[in-house]
């Protein structure tokens, strides 16, 4: 269960060879079918064609967070292409390895999929630009340095004679690729910073799109699987004979330890005989535990002596002994569940020789090592390619163990290729769950009313623990301090207090947890912004000037939040009934802040109004970050209102959204 | 078997009595505009039209669907011009992964007719599928868009 694979990224470019990597037979994605044949390829991100279009290469995954149109925003403005003649294409990650990682990482999480690949993106298009330069200067006789580029037309500007990218692509082919490539200044940016539309709309309203789920692949047979309930526990007989003459039934198989797949004609017929198939699991030493028990082991960290120190400042201890009031809460966050609308599923062609695999993924080269280190072939005889992801939220970033049982599935049926899809309630119980952590806050005032103390004990689950715990340090899980550390570019701590200690008593339940959008900031964002009302109306103080007291030296952290407070209209009363609460974080390199309207009727709570502010560095898509900040808090409200998963006999209880339901649109 | 008549074309399926419609048009007949997320009528990323009414096809048997003229997503351009519908999807740029769009954009289609001027409480009451990516205030601004188109 708790899988991962042991090949990292950085192994690809050691222990990977160039040799023999084909693309084998695969699915056109869209534009595919026009990039063949004439089109010229100018360098790994650019390939030109005869009618003028731009097809823009991209690493990164697309999972709805607009990366797609973002990335090719960039290389197309180094580029100087028309924005109207761009598409798009997903190299795949065994043609990265083939040519020495041209294209860089294909990890597409930790909001990281514009801002880590930035530079390389730009210089791609950058360079691509130089080489049609070059190339019709070539063809001129002229100093390159005397042409220019300007929406996919070149001109020499002392003649003004001009030319088309398409026209020159062939020859820019074959220059060789700029050393010195100097970068556009940002005030002379035309395409970045633009709210341009997604390039990939058109095939998300008509029903081409196509996600892992709808590879088709001729003669393919699909599998449906069923792992044990209880994480941990293994398989320990099943009875094939029962379903054998089922409707369209092919062969049933053991996965691993501790799963049983059903491989048939159609994925109906396969899960309907899965259903009708009779399995026995093995007892587990996890067979009894409850959310009960887990709220009890973890509460027993909230006082524990041990515990890793992720942020430092004076002696807590004794400003906390001699404060003239003190002030405590104990707070707890659940496991949630990713939900991704499209349940995990992955394709495989596996024969002796080579072993291709077709799956929605958030990095093609952890999906791509994944196939190698379960099929045993080497990774230059593997190929993974990409789709569009039906949601990822960190799902299908670290954990991909869908590939791995898939490709050992299709394994049993050498030369045919097999899907295999998780049932939504496979899904829903077999998750890589936010991790459940509680919280003992404990602050203390001096006679002035002046906070000059604030202890934040976490007691809880650690992600890394559970997915890498290679990227551990010496047993402490430095992202559980997410929000929390002392500066920083990422997720810096944005309170000023004295006498100030943050630590965390690890437990480690055996629910695997996993990376959930936002991560660690989910939980202590809740932790330190409720905390920070409750102290505020201890202190008598407006909740806004009780925070901003403590944020002198975090000016950023601030911005936001004055700005939420004056949209919002902070100050001035709201509504009758209507009751205001903000507050602010920092989290992967953005600084966020929010300002909620709410009321209450019973035990109904509305939201009037979520007023929300974000700092995220250069904007390059401004549309798209405000789509993703709306859609953020859509998926915290779920979190809020409906997202805890519970725990019974060692398995999580939520099956499907009958038990565990989503935000509508009301 | 069933004989299906799907976006105005006949398809003879080889599919069990009890074989929902969502899987017979995505694994029998190849279209997979038409989207599976729960398979117990929740979500509504399956939903298309039967005679022109918005319905989950998970929970509907393929051989119900007998006789009676079923539209999927790809049959909404069939002539190769976007519907009002999905022209004001994508002038708001609505989808973020899409995975949910055409169950959600079947359901608005079926509103439309009925409604041609939904009200904000008709829409709150009559789309309730799901977008985990949250796309709501995209989805109400492009209905009110293509009821204005
Ligand atoms: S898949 Fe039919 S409603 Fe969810
Ligand atoms: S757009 Fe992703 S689920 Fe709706």
């Amino acid at each position: 269960m708790n899988y991962m694979p042991k090949l990292d990224r950085r192994s690809f470019v050691v222990g990977s060879t160039a040799a023999g990597l084909s693309l084998g037979f695969h699915i056109p994605f869209p534009d595919e079918a026009r990039a063949q044949a004439t089109a010229s390829e100018v360098n790994a991100w650019v390939v030109v064609h005869p009618d003028e279009t731009v097809t823009i290469r991209v690493a990164r995954s697309e999972m709805g967070q607009g990366t797609l149109t973002g990335l090719c925003q960039m290389v197309a403005e180094e580029l100087e292409c028309e924005w109207s003649k761009v598409k798009y294409e997903f190299p795949t990650p065994g043609q990265n390895v083939a040519r020495k990682r041209v294209w860089g990482d294909f990890f597409t999480a930790g909001s990281r999929g514009i801002r880590t690949s930035e530079q390389i993106v730009r210089k791609g298009g950058a360079a691509a630009r130089m080489m049609l330069i070059a190339a019709a200067a070539n063809e001129w006789k002229v100093p390159a340095a005397e042409c220019t580029a300007a929406n996919g037309v070149i001109t020499h500007t002392p003649s003004g004679r001009k030319t088309t990218f398409g026209k020159v692509a062939a020859a820019a082919s074959k220059i060789d690729p700029p050393a010195d490539i100097k970068l556009k200044d940002p005030k002379d940016w035309k395409i970045i910073g633009k709210g341009v539309r997604r390039l990939d709309t058109p095939d998300k309203v008509t029903g081409k799109a196509i996600y892992g789920i709808d590879v088709r692949l001729p003669g393919m047979l699909s599998a449906a699987i069923k792992a044990a309930p209880v994480f941990g526990a293994k398989l320990k007989s099943f009875d094939a004979a029962k379903v054998a003459s089922m409707r369209g039934v092919k062969k049933v198989v053991p996965v691993e330890d501790n799963a049983v797949a059903v491989i048939a004609d159609t994925w109906w017929n396969a899960k309907t005989a899965l259903e009708a198939l009779p399995v026995a699991w093995e007892a587990s030493p996890n067979d009894k535990v409850s959310s009960a028990s887990i709220a009890d082991f973890l509460k027993a960290g909230l006082d524990a002596e041990q515990a890793f120190v992720g942020n430092q400042a004076g002696d807590v201890k004794a400003a906390l002994a001699k404060a003239a009031k003190k002030v405590e809460a104990v707070y707890g966050y659940p496991y949630q569940h990713h939900v991704t609308m499209e349940p995990q599923n992955a394709t495989v062609l596996y024969t002796p020789e080579k072993c291709e695999v077709w799956s929605s993924v958030q990095d093609g080269e952890q999906g791509l090592a994944a196939t190698s280190e379960a099929c045993g072939l080497p990774v230059a005889k593997c190929e993974f390619h990409k789709t569009f992801l039906g949601g990822g939220f960190g799902r299908r970033s670290t954990s991909v163990d869908y590939v791995r049982q898939a490709v050992l599935i299709a394994k049993e049926m050498p030369g045919t290729p097999v899907k295999l899809l998780w049932t939504r309630e496979e899904d829903m119980t077999h998750g890589w769950y936010h991790p459940i952590t509680q919280c003992k806050m404990t602050a203390g005032f001096d006679d002035k009313n002046s906070l000059t103390a604030l202890h934040i004990r976490i007691s809880g689950q650690s992600i890394l623990a559970s997915v890498a715990p290679g990227r551990m340090q010496n047993g402490m899980d430095p992202a559980t301090f997410q929000g929390f550390v002392k500066g920083g570019a990422e997720t810096a701590f944005g309170y000023d207090v004295p006498n100030l200690l943050i630590d965390h008593a690890m437990r480690n339940p055996h629910v695997p947890a996993g990376f959930w959008r936002g991560v660690n900031i989910n939980q202590n964002a809740i932790y330190i912004e409720s905390f920070m009302d409750e102290l505020a109306k201890e202190a008598g103080v407006d909740p806004l000037e009780f925070r901003r007291k403590l944020m002198g030296p975090y000016p950023k952290h601030l911005a936001v939040l004055n700005a939420v407070a004056e949209k919002a209209g902070w100050g001035k009363p709201a509504p009758q009934g209507v009751y205001r609460g903000l507050a602010q974080m920092m989290a992967f390199g953005s600084y966020v802040a929010a300002c909620a309207e709410v009321s209450v009727d019973g035990n109904k709570v509305k939201i009037h109004r979520i007023v929300g502010a974000t700092d995220p560095g250069y904007a390059v898509n401004p549309a798209q970050i405000e789509r993703q900040i709306a859609g953020s808090f859509v998926y915290g409200l779920t979190g809020l209102f409906y997202g805890e998963c519970t725990v019974k006999d060692g398995a999580i209880e939520q099956t499907n959204f009958d038990s565990y339901d989503m935000m509508r649109i009301a | 078997m069933a004989r299906l008549n799907v976006n105005g074309k006949t398809y003879d399926v080889d599919v069990g009595p009890d074989t929902p419609l969502l899987w017979a048009i995505r694994e029998n007949i190849g279209l997979t505009g038409t989207k599976y997320g729960c398979g117990i009528a929740q979500c509504g990323a399956c939903t298309v039209h039967i005679d022109g009414v918005a319905t989950r096809s998970c929970s509907f048997p393929a051989s119900a669907a007998e006789g009676k003229e079923i539209v999927t997503i790809e049959g909404l351009a069939a002539n190769g011009a976007l519907t009002k519908v999905q022209q004001a999807w994508i002038n708001n740029d609505v989808p973020q992964c899409g995975y949910c769009q055409s169950g959600m954009i079947m359901a608005v289609t079926a509103l439309l007719k009925e409604k041609p001027k939904p009200t904000d409480a008709d829409i709150d009451r009559e789309i309730t599928n799901i977008c985990r990516c949250g796309t709501y205030q995209q989805v109400r601004a492009a209905i009110h868009e293509a009821a204005n188109a």
